[in-house]
């Protein structure tokens, strides 16, 4: 087993065929990439999202004014 | 019977923390599968005496074609499983596989036109087998569309399970296609029975080639999974707890 081209624009070229051939697998490694990272981004939006929540939750019960009145009886 | 396992099974939190440690090791084999079958497919592989070096599209156009109609069956299995069982599980791997089959069969014609030009002298024909990959796209985006279009996530999640396994007659009219109509596409490469078409010394590539699609699609699945698992779950405490770990 050896490498088939003599020159790396050979390799580019292949006898004609390489735009057909290097258009394929760019486009096939772009979709790939979208559907990987798609989820990464979709996920950091939710957390992101989640620890706004989280935070106004937290200051929601922290405001709140303690009914002192209620401990007292 | 423990059945204790198949219950387990329909965690959604089980589910998360389990491929939260196979996912480095899937993706990691099926990258170095892929890096190693491209390589070797588009460089070192022989040329092909009658179609010349075009042939290098078969090591991406055949592991995708194999995919999209792999995930197809995955796509249903788990809506029927949703539909008996109930399992939300199920479900959300149902919806999970709708857009990675959908993208993947998308790259199977794609990869097909631009192998027809410089093999057929034409982009596109009307052919069975070509015809019957067109319409496992349209099932594919039917059902990502059916999705949106129901208020109910249960209805919508039923509706989409019963298309899903209706869709799938088409599975085996596309396998059976090349057979059972005259098609100018070539008959099928290789052959788990009999002997292959193919010389071992292209074959080599293509296997590895399908084996790192297998790998890449489990791992697609699982992540796009537990992206719907956190925002199906958000309520619980323990996404609450994934949340409140994870830093922004």
């Amino acid at each position: 087993m050896f490498f088939q081209f003599d020159t790396l624009m050979d390799f580019l070229y292949m006898g004609g065929h390489g735009i057909y051939v290097w258009p394929s697998y760019a486009v096939t490694l772009a979709a790939l990439l979208l559907l990987a990272f798609s989820p990464t981004i979709q996920q950091r939006r939710f957390i992101i999202q989640q620890k706004r929540q989280q935070r106004i939750e937290q200051g929601v019960k922290q405001k709140r004014p303690e009914p002192e009145h209620m401990n007292k009886t | 019977m423990d059945w204790q396992w198949f219950h387990r099974l329909g965690s959604p939190r089980w589910f998360y923390e389990k491929t939260s440690r196979w996912m480095p090791w899937i993706v990691s084999c099926a990258l170095l599968l892929l890096i190693v079958g491209a390589v070797w497919g588009l460089g070192f592989a022989p040329m092909d005496s009658k179609q010349g070096n075009s042939y290098r599209i078969i090591y991406i156009h055949v592991p995708a074609a194999f995919l999209a109609l792999a995930g197809y069956y995955v796509m249903a299995i788990a809506g029927a499983v949703g539909l008996i069982w109930q399992m939300k599980l199920s479900y959300l791997v149902m919806r999970a596989a709708a857009p990675i089959g959908a993208v993947l069969t998308f790259l199977a014609l794609l990869t097909g036109a631009l192998w027809g030009k410089p093999t057929w002298g034409t982009w596109w024909v009307w052919d069975a087998r070509i015809t019957s990959m067109l319409i496992l796209l349209f099932l594919y985006l039917g059902i990502i569309a059916l999705q949106g279009a129901y208020q109910r996530q249960q209805t919508a999640n039923k509706a989409c399970a019963i298309l899903a396994l209706v869709g799938t007659i088409n599975i085996p009219i596309i396998y059976k296609s090349v057979d059972w109509w005259f098609s100018l596409h070539q008959p099928a490469t290789l052959k788990l029975v009999g002997q292959s078409s193919i010389d071992p010394s292209m074959a080599y590539p293509l296997l590895i080639m399908i084996a790192g699609f297998y790998g890449l699609y489990s791992w697609l699945v699982m992540h796009w999974t537990r992206s719907s698992i956190l925002e199906a779950e958000s309520k619980t405490r323990w996404v609450q707890e994934i949340v409140a770990k994870k830093g922004t």
